[in-house]
């Protein structure tokens, strides 16, 4: 499937995209194009493309591309924060770091065992890549919205995955997948929200009176 | 019609959602509270099984668990309607609907057969309850939700990654890739070895967040502390068990395959480990509310530990379930009540229980004694027979351990626990706060009732569920 491949490529390449660039809104932007170009994968792996598969493929396009992104947006717009990311690590050390998480994905996918097919496709090496991606950003950036935007990297990495298993997983859980998506982003816009209103701060180092 | 337990919670929080009346709205809970409990009633007398019997349907393990909820709800909710009318300047509209949402997204993951579905349903579980935690709109409490929903919300996504990797399993041994729990039980042995081992780990450690094991439990403390009583009690007494669920029938799957021995020996470094993790953060806990988070965590611990034991160990597990779940609903709710009374919830604030509100006060110790395993109370058997399991299958260290954690943990929550009660009240607590009400205390009686009716006698229904469950679970019937 050269198609997917090379599509998938360009997903890797986002990820490296995504944890060097400085700006946030770069950022949401890198990861609304990565969801956008998952979205169109299941009409590539699909031999006949029925009615659930095309739906599937424009929720994901419309939620992953679209909408969550716009929410995020909206939640910096209001909260008026810098745009800096300002990660815990350099940006060249994440990079790097990103790159050797691509590597150890590609080895891995080597090392299991994979059914016929799968093997010299791109899929599962770009799935285990991207959801270290989003772990990467999750641990390292400080302020919550990067810090959501590696929880999106992770369910992308996921969704990639899951090409492998289109038929295992029935139309109802997938939407339904994305639906809970959808809502804990906009639960976690309306917290950001708040928490700028009793913090005036997104960083999440004012996060730190619950300890022991 | 048995299915009741999942649509009609949701069409009461849809209802729940466009009453206007603030002063009325919360007595919707208790509704759905006693018809959720005469739905699992009709659903265990009818054994007709539902049609669409592939996605859903009640095993002995599903009924445990929503029988459990569903007989912690009752109280809860009447508990809940007279904590929101005392809140009658806030406005409970989300509350309730989210309450409602959250009991039948509980009750759904009871029902599921299907992986993904389950998935769903825990996913959603986790929603409704995150604006529950911040109800009281503070600081604390908004930090307290946003960890609860990030952690959470990465933890289950590996849990998702792991149940691909269980379908990959299916596909890679060559079958049609299935996660409906049957066709994986029935392939078992076909399934590919490394995918059961990798995803198993990552349903672990997934579904163990959310269950709050450690090292993965660190959402727990600020998110059970900062709740409110009744939505800690719900999350300890329900939510963990529905995790806990998903994990016994990943395990189940497991031992299908012949990887028992493996699955067994993860659940019990994790037992162990956030038994110690517990002990080590109870000793000198101030905030009686985290304190009772680390118990919660030590006694998710005990439940991993007695199915990694395995035979009379699972089924000390399954009833140390019921029996933990209704004693945290006790801790919690009293602890609410005294958290109320004083304005503050520690020990620098909190003394002379017993005097300022003794009903709260006396079911607080109790439930204490109760969840430290004291006799006569009911985690006792439950935790006795976990001992005795591990004794008789040789692990003589681990039961050691067990011992010794237990004792620590003894001592440390003792403390805590003591100087909230004993003492005298400080100076003008008295006129401070709120005194618990009809409602308030009520449920709090019943549930310290049964608590200690099931330390001396179990009613013959739940002892034949229990026992069946347990060998649903290990594959014995």
């Amino acid at each position: 499937m050269p198609v997917l491949d090379s599509l998938l490529i360009v997903v890797l390449l986002l990820n490296l995209f995504v944890l060097g660039t400085s700006r946030i809104y770069a950022v949401i932007r890198a990861v609304s194009v990565q969801g956008a170009l998952l979205g169109f994968m299941p009409l590539l792996v699909h031999e006949k493309i029925g009615i659930q598969t095309a739906l599937l493929s424009a929720a994901t396009v419309l939620l992953k591309g679209i909408v969550i992104p716009r929410m995020l947006m909206h939640a910096m717009r209001e909260a008026r924060i810098k745009r800096e990311v300002e990660p815990f690590i350099g940006l060249l050390t994440s990079m790097v770091l990103g790159a050797v998480a691509a590597g150890v994905s590609v080895l891995a996918a080597r090392e299991l065992p994979l059914a016929a097919g799968h093997a010299a496709s791109l899929v599962v090496p770009s799935a285990l890549a991207t959801s270290f991606t989003g772990f990467i950003l999750l641990v390292t950036r400080l302020k919550a919205i990067s810090q959501v935007t590696g929880f999106l990297l992770l369910e992308n990495g996921i969704f990639i995955f899951a090409l492998l298993l289109l038929e295992a997983m029935p139309f109802i859980v997938e939407i339904g997948v994305l639906l809970d998506l959808f809502v804990g982003i906009f639960l976690i816009g309306i917290i950001v929200e708040h928490m700028n209103r009793e913090f005036s701060s997104l960083d999440t180092r004012h996060l730190t009176t619950l300890k022991e | 019609m048995s299915l009741g337990s999942i649509w009609f919670p949701l069409v009461m929080a849809l209802l729940a959602f466009g009453l206007p009346s603030n002063r009325w709205r919360p007595w919707l809970l208790p509704a759905s509270g006693l018809a959720h409990l005469l739905f699992f009633a009709l659903g265990i007398t009818a054994e007709r099984v539902p049609a669409d019997s592939h996605w859903l349907a009640l095993d002995p393990l599903g009924k445990l668990v929503l029988g459990l909820i569903s007989v912690l709800f009752l109280p809860c909710s009447f508990y809940a309607a007279g904590y929101l009318n005392r809140r009658g300047e806030r406005s409970n509209r989300i509350f309730c609907s989210c309450l409602l949402v959250f009991l039948a997204m509980m009750s759904l993951v009871c029902w599921s057969q299907h992986l993904g579905l389950l998935w769903v349903a825990i996913d959603a579980t986790t929603l409704a309850s995150g604006p529950l935690i911040y109800f009281n709109r503070t600081p604390r409490s908004i930090e307290a939700a946003w960890k609860y929903l990030m952690v959470c919300s990465v933890g289950i996504a590996l849990a998702l990654l792991g149940s691909l990797f269980l379908a990959y399993a299916s596909l890679h041994g060559g079958e049609e890739s299935s996660l409906i729990f049957g066709d994986l039980l029935l392939h078992a042995p076909q399934l590919s070895k490394p995918w059961v081992h990798a995803g198993f780990v990552l349903l672990l450690v997934g579904y163990g967040t959310k269950m709050g094991l450690a090292p993965m439990h660190t959402w727990k403390p600020d998110a059970y502390g900062e709740a409110p009583g009744v939505v800690g009690a719900l999350l300890a007494g329900g939510l963990a068990n529905c995790a806990f669920l998903a994990i016994l029938r990943v395990h189940q799957v497991c031992i299908a395959a012949g990887e028992g021995e493996y699955a067994s020996r993860l659940l019990l470094f994790v037992a162990l480990l956030s038994m110690a993790c517990a002990a080590v953060f109870m000793v000198g806990q101030k905030d009686f509310k985290r304190m009772l988070a680390y118990s919660s965590i030590e006694h998710m611990g005990i439940l991993a530990l007695g199915v990694g034991v395995g035979g009379l160990g699972a089924q000390g597990a399954l009833l140390h379930m019921v029996n933990n779940g209704l004693t945290k609903g006790v801790l919690f709710l009293s602890a609410g009540n005294l958290h109320r009374a004083y304005g503050d919830k520690t020990t620098d604030a909190v003394r002379g229980a017993l005097i300022r509100s003794p009903l709260s006060g006396w079911l607080f110790l109790l439930g204490f004694l109760a969840i430290t395993g004291s006799p006569p109370f009911a985690p006792f058997v439950s935790e006795f027979s976990i001992l005795r399991s591990m004794v008789e299958s040789g692990r003589h260290l681990p039961a050691a351990a067990f011992l010794a954690f237990l004792l620590v943990i003894f001592v440390g929550m003792g403390k805590t626990v003591l100087s909230v009660v004993q003492g005298n009240p400080p100076e003008g607590a008295d006129q401070a706060g709120e005194r618990e009400g009809v409602f308030t205390s009520l449920p709090i009686v019943m549930l310290m009732g049964a608590v200690l009716m099931l330390g001396v006698w179990i009613p013959e229904p739940l002892s034949s569920l229990v026992d069946s469950a347990a060998r649903f679970l290990e594959l014995k019937s």
